[in-house]
């Protein structure tokens, strides 16, 4: 017999307020509200409750709020309430523990615990409402050879490079993953901003080819919808070696979400889980690595730039240096942070390190090594705010991706049930009723208010640090100090404490 | 590193030390010389840019008969310093001529430390088997006294030029190694300091060398961080952390390693805006993009005017965004440059033409036959 375990979460429903128009039984798609016909009143089953807020934001008279339940096991510091049910659920099922969006436990922030420079007297800051202030990015192969033509010239060697506007990039996130109407948001969004968008493992709709030329297609372990089109499509092709949320394993994609599109669009059977193999079954080295690469360039007549994604591990350090030595022209490396839409708990919970010490350690390995200019570096997992980018950048990254901060602007509450496929707001799920929810036109314009508004708080820190280029910010880690943090962190970090002298 | 036991304050190298500063430059492109008497009137005159803490000058042309030999500056701290420095210089290089530096006591500079001149070449049998380059050579041999010998530091290093330094006012300085009196050469840098913190040192005064390069800087580089990293990539290393260091070796970098011009190095260094490329003729816009794009770390950002100085000529070049004042003027052969009007002025009032020159917009002055 299964264990009850008690609901995590209450719905309080103000009784006064509540005018019984069932608009909340209409949006939970997990059936917590229920009208009762005898009592004439709206009943809700907290069990069932997810905390995703859709009924919250969408009660017209304001009644409904969800608090955090107060019934409790016999405390203890060690056998907190969360492990207890997880271990009753796996009493239960035998199965292992799923999870979606990133790993939400209490391990240090780092980025929080790093104070941003400005200027004052010697060196004047810059003001961007009056002086340009530019934050256009290139990402590639920056080792070119001088070289010239007849009249001395000088002829442009560089490898391809990708253009962006501003240096925020939307992470790799599967269609099938998310639904059609977010893809369309990224996709519409990356267009207008100048930016790329990345289809994940998922392949690539038939719909959005048009948007290729702001696309990063990328190439998995279980090669879901890749072909020679799909290739020729994109602006950028993505190897996935890892992912932070998720660092040794595979994709993972519940068969409730493998809708006929999503069959169509990865090339694979409807309704069955779908899971990408943990390694790619023809790298099993570095140098495979490296013939994986030049397929695709070879594939694509070294016209497009080939980012190698890496989950930030242990020795991420040297694991760049060999991808830079190996043809890649930009690598992504994605902190244990990052998201998901479905992972296996202790995986996303336990394994990896965070994104700015494996970028410091990345970016200074590089450096050391003399080969930071062969390749351009992406900071993923939890990048929260403009003032993360800006600390990203000066820690070494020429530009970051993006992925939760993307779908709360799209209207997810970090409920983290991605991986039920019953995303009441549209996002994170197959299924038509709840994908007509989103809609297209109002979330891409919410991603490209967000980007923008974002790209005007880097203009002011970059202008209060006196800088106009966001060149020069990047690796600039004078501009940073670290505060709370022991000796050891600020070494891995390549940082001085605040109060430090230059 | 260099180590002054007298003072319990941080030196140059150890703290990051901003500074407010003056500079001033002339050269004579018909390359008839002058002695440093002009360029001290200059500087002199912009006083109030200084504060007594640092002051110095690059000349050029001034050791005609010596102009096939390295000419070494050297400030030691002891004769401990001095015999070590010697015993190295005596393993690698042929010493041609070695005096101590003629200097004069001048009121307002103390402290002096014992200054040295070599006039020398590298041992070619030593500079065969490194396997590197002449100037390599030289460069690495000067680096190691700087970083390795307790208490010397090689301050000018380049063939037919000289840098004299030191921590003053920098007409006091000048005075003091008779500039006006000893040396003439066709052209002439000089830099006043206005540091924020009290090094003290000598060889923290500007301008920094490396072989015949100099560079008088005024400025506050806010991408220092992002410059330094990448260019110890490539072997440099930014001991003494200041601006007027990584400038010099960027340059270097660019002009000796990468082969630009000294106008596609003002593209990389000093780049314009995106919008502004995008207005300008398809070469331009081919080339400068092309140079953003491959050297996006050596874009210099913040505020700076340098002077940058080189066997045959002198280039004045300011930040992009012109946040230091920076003139230059013309007359017959003689072309000037000066952080304000009157330090040129002041030894030229007739000019043929006085201009203040674009942010990023480089002015380069060569001598006509190296043209």
């Amino acid at each position: 017999m299964d264990m009850y375990i008690p609901a995590e979460y209450e719905v309080v429903r103000n009784a006064e307020n509540c005018t019984v128009c069932r608009s909340c039984e209409r949006q939970c798609a997990n059936g917590v509200h229920t009208f009762d016909k005898d009592l004439g009143k709206m009943t809700a089953d907290g069990t069932k409750c997810v905390n995703c807020h859709r009924c919250v934001c969408l009660c017209p008279t304001h009644a409904i709020k969800i608090v955090k339940s107060d019934d409790t096991y016999r405390l203890n510091a060690n056998w907190s309430m969360q492990t207890m049910n997880e271990v009753y659920r796996q009493a239960n099922s035998g199965g292992v523990l799923l999870s979606s969006m990133g790993n939400p436990n209490d391990y240090p922030k780092y980025f929080d615990k790093i104070l941003i420079n400005a200027s004052q007297v010697t060196n004047p800051s810059i003001d961007p409402l009056r002086e340009p202030m530019e934050t256009t990015v290139y990402l590639g192969k920056k080792d070119a050879e001088i070289k010239r033509d007849g009249n001395g010239n000088l002829i442009d060697t560089l490898a391809p490079q990708l253009k962006l506007n501003m240096p925020i990039m939307f992470s790799a996130m599967s269609y099938g993953s998310i639904s059609y109407n977010a893809h369309a948001s990224l996709a519409r969004a990356a267009e207008e901003l100048g930016v790329f968008y990345n289809t994940g493992e998922g392949g690539l709709h038939k719909d959005f080819y048009k948007y290729g030329k702001n696309t990063i297609v990328q190439v998995a372990s279980g090669r879901f919808g890749v072909h020679a089109d799909y290739l020729e499509a994109a602006a950028a092709i993505e190897i996935k070696m890892g992912q932070g949320a998720k660092p040794g394993i595979g994709g993972h994609l519940p068969g409730i979400k493998i809708s006929d599109d999503v069959s169509k669009t990865r090339m694979i059977p409807k309704g069955v889980d779908a899971i990408s193999p943990a390694p790619h079954h023809d790298i099993y080295s570095i140098e495979d690595l490296r013939q994986l690469i030049y397929t695709l360039k070879e594939a694509t007549d070294y016209r497009k730039p080939i980012i190698v994604k890496i989950a930030a591990v242990h020795n991420v350090a040297a694991i760049a240096s060999g991808i830079a030595r190996s043809g890649a022209d930009i690598i992504a490396i994605d902190g244990f942070r990052g998201g998901t839409g479905a992972a296996p708990t202790r995986i996303r919970d336990n394994v990896g390190i965070p994104i700015e010490l494996a970028l410091a350690r990345v970016d200074e390995r590089l450096r050391q090594e003399g080969i930071r200019d062969s390749v351009s570096v992406v900071a993923a997992g939890s990048i929260r705010s403009s003032a993360d980018v800006v600390k990203a950048i000066a820690l070494g990254a020429d530009a970051c991706y993006i992925g939760t901060a993307t779908l709360l602007a799209l209207g997810c509450h970090l409920c983290r049930s991605c991986h039920t496929g019953k995303c009441n707001w549209g996002i994170a799920t197959q299924l038509p009723d709840l994908v007509k929810r989103l809609d297209p036109d109002n979330g891409y314009q919410r991603l490209v208010n967000l980007v923008t508004a974002w790209n005007h708080e880097i203009k002011e820190m970059m202008g209060g640090m006196g800088l106009n280029s966001i060149e020069a910010l990047r690796g600039n880690r004078l501009m940073l100090r670290g505060v709370g943090l022991n000796e050891t962190e600020l070494k891995v970090l390549g940082l001085l404490h605040a109060g430090e002298d230059m | 590193m260099f180590k002054n036991n007298r003072s319990s304050s941080p030196l140059e190298g150890e703290v990051r030390i901003p500074s407010g500063c003056a500079v001033s430059a002339i050269i004579d492109r018909s390359g008839k010389t002058m002695t440093g008497e002009k360029i001290i009137r200059s500087i002199a005159t912009m006083h109030d840019r200084s504060n007594g803490l640092g002051g110095g000058f690059a000349g050029y042309g001034i050791y005609p008969d010596y102009k096939d030999y390295y000419a070494f500056h050297l400030f030691y701290n002891d004769f401990q310093s001095r015999k070590e420095t010697e015993d190295f210089l005596n393993k690698h290089f042929e010493i041609v001529y070695s005096s101590e530096m003629k200097t004069r006591k001048t009121k307002g500079i103390g402290n002096v430390p014992i200054i040295y001149r070599y006039f020398l070449f590298p041992l070619s049998k030593k500079l065969n088997n490194s396997l590197m380059d002449e100037e390599q050579y030289v460069v690495k041999c000067v680096n190691r006294i700087n970083a390795e010998i307790d208490g010397a530091f090689v301050f000018s290093s380049g063939k037919n030029m000289g840098i004299f330094k030191g921590v003053g006012f920098p007409e006091d300085i000048g005075k003091f190694y008779l500039l006006d009196e000893e040396y003439k050469g066709y052209a002439w840098t000089a830099h006043g300091r206005y540091p924020t913190n009290t090094p003290g040192w000598w060889g923290g005064a500007h301008p920094f060398g490396l072989l015949d390069y100099s560079v008088v800087h005024n400025g506050e580089i806010s991408s220092y961080d992002a410059n330094r990293r990448y260019i110890e990539m490539f072997g440099y290393k930014c001991t003494l952390q200041t601006d007027t260091e990584v400038i010099t070796y960027i340059i270097d970098y660019l002009i000796r390693v990468k082969k630009l011009t000294l106008q596609e190095i003002a593209k990389v260094i000093s780049a314009s805006f995106w919008s502004t490329i995008e207005e300008k003729s398809d070469r331009e816009k081919r080339e400068e993009t092309f140079l953003r794009k491959a050297f996006p770390s050596l874009l210099i950002n913040g505020p700076f005017s340098i002077v940058f100085g080189f066997n045959g000529g002198i280039m004045a070049l300011n930040d992009r965004l012109k946040l230091r004042s920076m003139v230059c003027a013309e007359k017959g052969d003689k072309a000037y440059i000066s952080s304000e009007e009157c330090g040129i002025r002041v030894i030229e009032p007739e000019l043929d033409r006085i201009f203040s020159p674009a942010g990023g917009q480089p002015v380069i002055y060569k001598l006509k036959e190296a043209e």
